[in-house]
């Protein structure tokens, strides 16, 4: 399929897992991400080897997830807030675990129950860790229902050469709304796989385990993945510019919410004020060199993000100082009006 | 020429294992390995060791492992074994680990009647935390967490496990049994091997119910935890065939 097609976000996410190999899924419903199950759910029970499982929790799903990707599989599942904190004891181990997949998060707002709009109030919770000890998530944040696809196949990838869980945090907008999408079956890559649990013929036992009752033998183990972790963060950031060269603003703002922030940049241009928006692809690891370079040359830097001020925290140590750094955000399902964005950017001058 | 006539079963490894003295898990896990061995199964299994003191049985066997999640088990073992139909995967859990935190897992694994074998060691306590009460605990028991016995009333009765996945539809083999002695422990290692061919034949859900002791926490020898075993276990959770599909020519 290398034509043009309109799909719903959370449905782009499944045809994506499926090109790029992932035949096996485990979900729980959850609104705002229903399509995405119902997609897959849909496909691969029409395929030979295709694994579509609705299990009874997510805390099952995830662990379901853990015991799949250990066996070398591409294994994916999906959620929305309250089931990605269900879910978070599994993604501990898996991470500890080093096991490679793929998790959605279409976040809503929150906290508690919360509602089913959009929100990106989760972003602690994926970057920061979310479940118990030391570990970290790749975090993928698409603004368009073609980088929900793309960074789906994308996410695959990174997960197998890190052996490291994915995730891929949209939000109830990307999830629901429907835009072109072109889906193009990638290269997939030979991985190694000579650690999986898939029967021991011809070798010695693989182990798929997190315990090291022995301290120090533990910190050694978490030393190795925080290792892997430097390399990620060398090797991966990802992040878009636009407007920055000449800017005397910057705004730090990803997913849906940069699309609203790029329309007030214009209209801010229109009003001669030179501003620019950096915007991480990568939430971790975040982008941080590059916003601590453009601290040396802009004025003010703005975090804009749909919550209390969660980002912020990681665009303050990034600027470290060196220039003021203001925030904005709606929360809770609300999202800002370009007219809004715009008001404040024009408190920064 | 001396002749060999008692040994490990091969694919056992020579770690000693770390179990209390008359624990029985040693036992279990030999039955497990004889099994593997007869059954030539060691090339595509996969074990899924629980929370609970049989969280290192990896170490005792050379064939692959998944360490679960406390109660996780047979999520994990679902997700091994959608994907790899022809692996062989059996579950090793524990009462708290299954009939408490697991609950949900379990009964929803029978339900599906997924490919897996369910190795369940019920010794009426938790082991590794230290003698707390188990859903399985009998009433009138002490342990840390009941210090003046089970009240029926406010912790309730102990969860026969057996008998609850037996309504399941899904549910194709469920047996119990005890190792209190020579002749349990034969007919353990008979329904084990029924329980695995229940898999090898791709006939669905199989668990064996093992009534076992635990003497360091029950605060016992060994042998008075043989005894204690089947003088108050068996009466409440009766030995016996609970479910068997192959039976009934519908599975």
């Amino acid at each position: 399929m290398t034509e043009k097609v309109m799909m719903k976000g959370n449905e782009a996410i499944g045809e994506a897992a499926i090109l790029a190999g992932c035949l096996t899924y485990f979900g729980y419903p959850i609104t705002p991400q229903s399509e995405l199950p119902a997609y897959l759910a849909r496909r691969l029970l029409k395929m030979e080897n295709g694994i579509f499982l609705q299990a009874e929790s997510e805390v099952a799903a995830i662990n379901m997830v853990y015991g799949a990707a250990g066996t070398g599989k591409r294994v994916m599942t999906s959620s929305s807030s309250p089931g990605i904190s269900l879910k978070t004891e599994g993604i501990s181990y898996i991470a500890s675990s080093q096991l490679p997949c793929v998790i959605v998060n279409i976040v809503r707002g929150g906290p508690g129950l919360g509602n089913i709009a959009p929100a990106q109030s989760d972003y602690f919770q994926a970057t920061k860790g979310g479940g118990h000890g030391d570990y970290r998530l790749i975090v993928l944040a698409p603004a368009s229902v073609q980088e929900m696809a793309d960074f789906t196949m994308l996410g695959f990838d990174l997960a197998d050469e890190y052996r490291n869980p994915v995730m891929i945090m949209g939000d109830g907008a990307l999830g629901q709304m429907m835009e072109p999408v072109v889906l193009k079956k990638p290269e997939i890559k030979k991985y190694n796989h000579d650690w999986v649990t898939d029967g021991a013929k011809g070798r010695g036992q693989n182990l798929i385990c997190s315990i090291y009752l022995d301290p120090a033998e533990m910190e050694k183990y978490v030393h190795e993945i925080y290792a892997k972790y430097k390399i990620i963060e060398e090797n991966e950031v990802r992040y878009e510019e636009y407007l920055c060269d000449d800017a005397d603003y910057l705004i730090v703002s990803y997913g849906i919410t940069s699309r609203i922030v790029r329309t007030s940049i214009d209209l801010a241009r229109k009003k001669g004020i030179k501003v620019g928006l950096l915007r991480p692809i990568t939430v971790w690891p975040f982008p941080t060199k590059v916003i601590s370079e453009y601290a040396d040359k802009v004025k003010k830097v703005m975090a804009v993000e749909l919550s209390m001020g969660q980002m912020v925290e990681d665009v303050r140590l990034a600027v470290n100082g060196k220039v003021p750094v203001e925030f904005f955000g709606r929360t809770a399902g609300v999202l800002p009006s370009c007219n809004e964005v715009l008001a404040e950017i024009e408190k920064l001058v | 020429m001396e002749k060999l006539v008692f040994d490990k079963p091969k694919c056992m490894t020579e770690r000693p294992l770390h179990y209390c003295p008359g624990c029985s898990h040693g036992i279990v896990h030999r039955i497990v390995g004889e099994l593997i061995d007869e059954m030539d199964l060691r090339d595509k299994t996969v074990g899924v060791a629980p929370v609970g003191c049989g969280v290192f049985a990896y170490w005792y066997f050379d064939f692959d492992f998944s360490q679960a999640p406390h109660g996780r088990a047979p999520a994990v073992a679902t997700g091994i074994k959608r994907p790899n139909p022809d692996l062989f995967v059996f579950t090793y859990q524990g009462d708290g680990d299954l009939a408490a935190i697991g609950t949900a897992e379990i009964i929803h694994a029978a339900n599906r009647s997924e490919d897996i074998t369910v190795i369940f060691i019920n010794n009426a306590i938790y082991g590794m935390t230290g003698g707390q009460m188990a859903p399985t605990t009998l009433v009138g028991q002490k342990t840390t967490t009941s210090p003046y016995g089970r009240d029926p009333e406010t912790m309730g009765k102990p969860i026969r496990v057996c008998e609850m996945l037996s309504t399941l539809e899904g549910t194709t083999y469920a047996e119990r049994v005890h190792v209190g002695d020579p002749k349990g422990v034969i007919a353990t290692k008979k329904a084990l091997k029924k329980a695995f061919e229940v898999q090898v034949n791709k006939k669905g859900f199989s668990i064996v119910e093992i009534l076992s002791t635990c003497p360091t926490n029950w605060g016992m020898t060994a042998v008075d935890s043989l005894g204690w075993m089947k003088d108050n276990m068996i009466p409440y959770f009766p030995l016996g065939v609970y479910k068997d599909k192959t039976k009934e020519g519908d599975a």
